[in-house]
C-alpha cells in the first residue's frame, strides 16, 4: 500500500444552516481545496446519512461534484450511519493507497435541522434493529440510557461523572469558533443547584439534557493525497497511519456483555497494529461522545485507560486539554455538534489542526500522534483511525 | 372650555401588586435575578432592544420591534395595565418579558425577548411572567401566542397550553392559547424555579444599572451572508463564496 497524507482541511460552522445540503458539503470542500492549494481532484467521496429521507435528495455525491465544478472526476456517496464520515475517509484512503488515485476529496455533510427534533430523533433511530428495537420505539437516547444504567451499576460511574464530561466538552467548544454550542456550563448549574433539574431535565433517565449532543447541520472536508503530491504541496505532512474497523451485533441485547463496546476495542487494535504504535503514543483524541457516557467508555476501549477506570481518569483531569490524555479539545459531538454524516470527517479535521499546531487556544502542546473514533449505530459499526505528523 | 386631551389619551392603570423579585442558578453557574422594571428604566431598555430589530433570525426582528413599541407605549402611558419584568446577570440584561391584564381574571402575555441563549433564560423569564399572572395577580388564565417555532415549543408544547382559538390575541389578532391555573400547577414542579428573597447585594446590583447584554444575538456577517446563511455567524459560506468567485475570475 502507498502512504496517504492529508494536505487540506475545511469545515463549516456547525449550527443551523440555511443553504442546501450539497452547498454545505461544497463550502467545506472549497475550504479544503484552498488549504491544499488544489483546484481539482481525481475522486470524491461524500459521507452523508439522511439526505434522501430528510432532505429529499439522493445521489448527493453527484450534486457535490457538480456544485464544485469537479466533473468529470468520479464521485460516490458513503452511508454508514453515524460512522459515515470515517467510512468515507477509509474509502478515500484505499483509493490513494491502492494507487488508483493520487488526490481524493472526502467530504461529510448533513442538514438535520430541516426537520424538527422529533423527526430527527426518529430518523437517527432507523439505524437500530428494525424488528427487535425500532418497532418498539427505541431511540438513541433510550439506548444510551439503558447502557449508562448498566455501566453505572457495574463500574461505579455516577451522574456527576457524566456531567463532568458535558462541562469539559461544552467548555472546550467555547474555544472553537465553528462549534455549535457557545454557552459555558458548570456542575453547579446542571447538577447541584436547586434549579438543576429544570436547567438539565431528564431526557431518558439517567441521561439528561446536557448529556446529549445537539442536532446540528454542518460539513467538513479533507484532501487525501499520495506522498508525492503531499510533498509537492508544501503543506504539513499529516499521515493516516492506521485505520481499523469492526462491527458488532445490530441488536444491543444480543451482545454477550452489553457494557463492552467490542467493535471499538477491535477497531482500535487494528489501527494501532497498522500504525505500529500503542495507546500511550497518542497525544490527542477525538472520541464519539454523542452521549457523555460514550466518551468515558470509548476512552477505555481504545486503550487509554483500564476498563472501568475511565471515569477515574476524568476525575483527575487527565482528559482535559492540559491533561495527560486530552480528549475532544474541539468540544466533541457534545459541544461542537453532530451533523451525523460530517462528524467522522470533522473529528479528523480537528486532529489535523492539532497535529499542525493550528488549534489556537485549544492546542494540545506538542501533539504528534492523534486518534479519532467514529461510532456507528449503537456500537455496531466503528472506525478508529490514527494520524501522525511527519517532519 | 379647555380640554385636557392627555387625560383622555392616557388609560388608567389598576393598582395591581408588584412582582416579588427572585433569583436562580443557571446551567452556566451564573445567578439570574428576575425583577419588575420601572417606567424610569424604559429608555435604558430601549437602547438594548433596538439593535435586535435588525437581527433577522428566529424572529428577533419582529419580537424586538414589537417589544420596542410596547415599551414606548408603557413609557408614554399608552398601554393599560402593562408590566415589564427584566432578567439580569450581574446587572447585565439577559431577558425582557412583558404582559398586561385584560381584566382582574384574565392576563395577556405579550413578549419574551431573550438576550442570552442556550441557558433557558427566556424560559425562566416566561415562567416568572406566568407566575405573576397566576400566583401574584390571582388570575384564572393568561392568553398566549408564539411568534417563532422556538416560542411555540417552549410555551404551547412544554406547558401543554389549551386552545382558545375563538379569542383573537392582541398580538396580530391570531388565535390564542391559554395557560390556566390548573396547567400552571401541573408545570410548576418542572418548569417554575427560583428562590426568594433575593439576597440584598444581588438585588442592589440589579437595581443599580441595567447593563447591556454581553453576548446578544447578532445579525449575520453581512448582507450576502444574510441571504444565504443566517446562522453562519463566522461567515464560512461567505468567505468560501468569495473565494469561489475569485477563482472563477482568475480562470476567466
Amino acid at each position: 500500500m502507498r502512504e496517504v497524507y492529508i494536505i487540506g482541511i475545511g469545515i463549516t460552522t456547525f449550527t443551523r444552516l440555511e443553504y442546501p445540503l450539497s452547498e454545505i458539503a461544497a463550502y467545506a470542500s472549497m475550504g479544503a481545496l484552498k488549504d491544499a492549494g488544489l483546484t481539482d481532484v481525481d475522486y470524491l467521496v461524500v459521507a452523508n446519512m439522511g439526505s434522501a429521507r430528510i432532505n429529499s435528495q439522493s445521489a448527493l455525491a453527484s450534486a457535490v461534484a457538480d456544485t464544485l465544478s469537479l466533473t468529470p472526476a468520479g464521485a460516490v456517496r458513503v452511508e454508514n450511519g453515524p460512522a459515515s464520515g470515517a467510512s468515507a475517509i477509509k474509502e478515500g484512503f484505499m483509493a490513494v493507497a491502492s494507487g488508483m488515485h493520487d488526490t481524493v476529496l472526502v467530504a461529510g455533510a448533513e442538514r438535520m435541522r430541516e426537520v424538527n427534533s422529533l423527526e430527527a430523533t426518529d430518523f437517527v433511530a432507523t439505524l437500530t434493529h428494525p424488528m427487535a428495537e425500532y418497532i418498539y420505539g427505541v431511540t438513541l437516547p433510550g439506548h444510551a440510557a439503558m447502557f449508562t444504567r448498566l455501566y453505572m451499576e457495574k463500574y461505579g460511574v455516577t451522574e456527576r461523572h457524566l456531567a463532568m464530561v458535558g462541562v469539559k466538552n461544552q467548555n472546550n467548544a467555547m474555544l472553537n469558533k465553528d462549534a455549535h454550542l457557545h454557552q459555558p456550563i458548570s456542575l453547579e448549574g446542571i447538577l447541584d443547584s436547586p434549579e438543576a433539574m429544570t436547567n438539565n431535565p431528564w431526557v431518558a433517565e439517567p441521561i439528561r439534557f446536557f448529556d446529549c449532543c445537539p442536532v446540528s447541520d454542518g460539513g467538513a472536508a479533507l484532501i487525501l493525497a499520495s506522498k508525492e503530491v503531499a510533498e509537492a504541496s508544501g503543506r504539513p505532512m499529516i499521515r493516516i497511519s492506521g485505520i481499523g474497523q469492526a462491527t458488532d451485533t445490530l441488536a444491543v441485547h444480543e451482545r454477550e456483555e452489553p457494557t463492552d463496546l467490542m467493535a471499538v476495542r477491535r477497531a482500535a487494535e487494528q489501527a494501532y497494529a497498522m500504525a505500529g504504535i500503542k495507546p500511550k503514543d497518542i497525544d490527542v483524541a477525538e472520541l464519539h461522545d454523542a452521549f457523555t457516557i460514550l466518551e468515558i467508555v470509548e476512552s477505555e476501549e481504545v486503550g487509554f485507560f483500564e476498563k472501568g477506570k475511565g471515569h477515574i481518569a476524568l476525575e483527575k483531569g487527565e482528559t482535559e486539554i492540559g491533561g495527560k490524555m486530552p480528549i475532544n479539545p474541539s468540544g466533541g459531538l457534545k459541544g461542537k455538534g453532530h451533523p451525523v454524516g460530517a462528524t467522522g470527517v470533522a473529528q479528523v479535521h480537528e486532529i489535523v489542526m492539532q497535529l499542525r499546531g493550528d488549534a489556537g487556544e485549544r492546542q494540545v502542546k506538542g501533539a504528534k500522534n492523534g486518534l479519532a473514533c467514529n461510532f456507528g449505530g449503537f456500537g455496531n459499526n466503528v472506525i478508529v483511525s490514527t494520524y501522525t505528523r511527519e517532519g | 372650555m379647555a380640554v385636557d386631551l392627555e387625560k383622555i389619551l392616557r388609560p388608567v392603570d389598576h393598582p395591581y401588586p408588584p412582582y416579588p423579585a427572585k433569583y436562580m442558578t443557571l446551567a452556566s453557574g451564573e445567578t439570574l435575578v428576575i425583577r419588575q422594571a420601572t417606567r424610569d428604566e424604559v429608555p435604558t431598555l430601549l437602547k438594548h432592544v433596538a439593535p435586535l430589530v435588525f437581527v433577522e433570525r428566529d424572529y428577533y426582528d419582529l419580537v424586538a420591534a414589537r417589544v420596542y413599541a410596547e415599551l414606548l407605549g408603557w413609557y408614554h402611558y399608552r398601554m393599560q395595565d402593562e408590566y415589564v419584568l427584566v432578567a439580569q446577570i450581574d446587572g447585565e440584561l439577559a431577558a425582557i418579558v412583558n404582559g398586561r391584564s385584560v381584566t382582574g381574571k384574565q392576563g395577556m402575555s405579550l413578549h419574551t425577548l431573550a438576550m442570552r441563549r442556550g441557558l433557558r433564560i427566556g424560559a425562566h423569564a416566561f415562567a416568572a411572567k406566568m407566575e405573576y399572572h397566576i400566583d401574584i395577580l390571582g388570575q384564572d388564565e393568561v392568553l398566549v401566542v408564539a411568534e417563532s417555532p422556538i416560542g411555540f415549543r417552549r410555551w404551547m408544547i412544554e406547558y401543554q397550553l389549551e386552545e382558545r382559538f375563538d379569542t383573537p390575541h392582541e398580538l396580530g389578532g391570531v388565535p390564542s392559547y391559554a395557560l390556566t391555573k390548573e396547567l400552571f400547577d401541573r408545570a410548576r414542579s418542572k418548569l417554575v424555579v427560583g428562590r426568594r428573597p433575593v439576597p440584598e447585594d444581588l438585588l442592589a446590583k440589579a437595581h443599580e444599572a441595567i447593563l447591556p447584554p454581553s453576548d446578544p444575538p447578532t445579525p449575520p456577517a453581512d448582507l450576502l451572508a444574510a441571504t444565504r446563511a443566517k446562522y453562519d455567524l463566522t461567515g464560512t459560506a461567505l468567505i468560501l463564496q468569495r473565494w469561489a468567485q475569485d477563482r472563477s475570475a482568475d480562470d476567466a
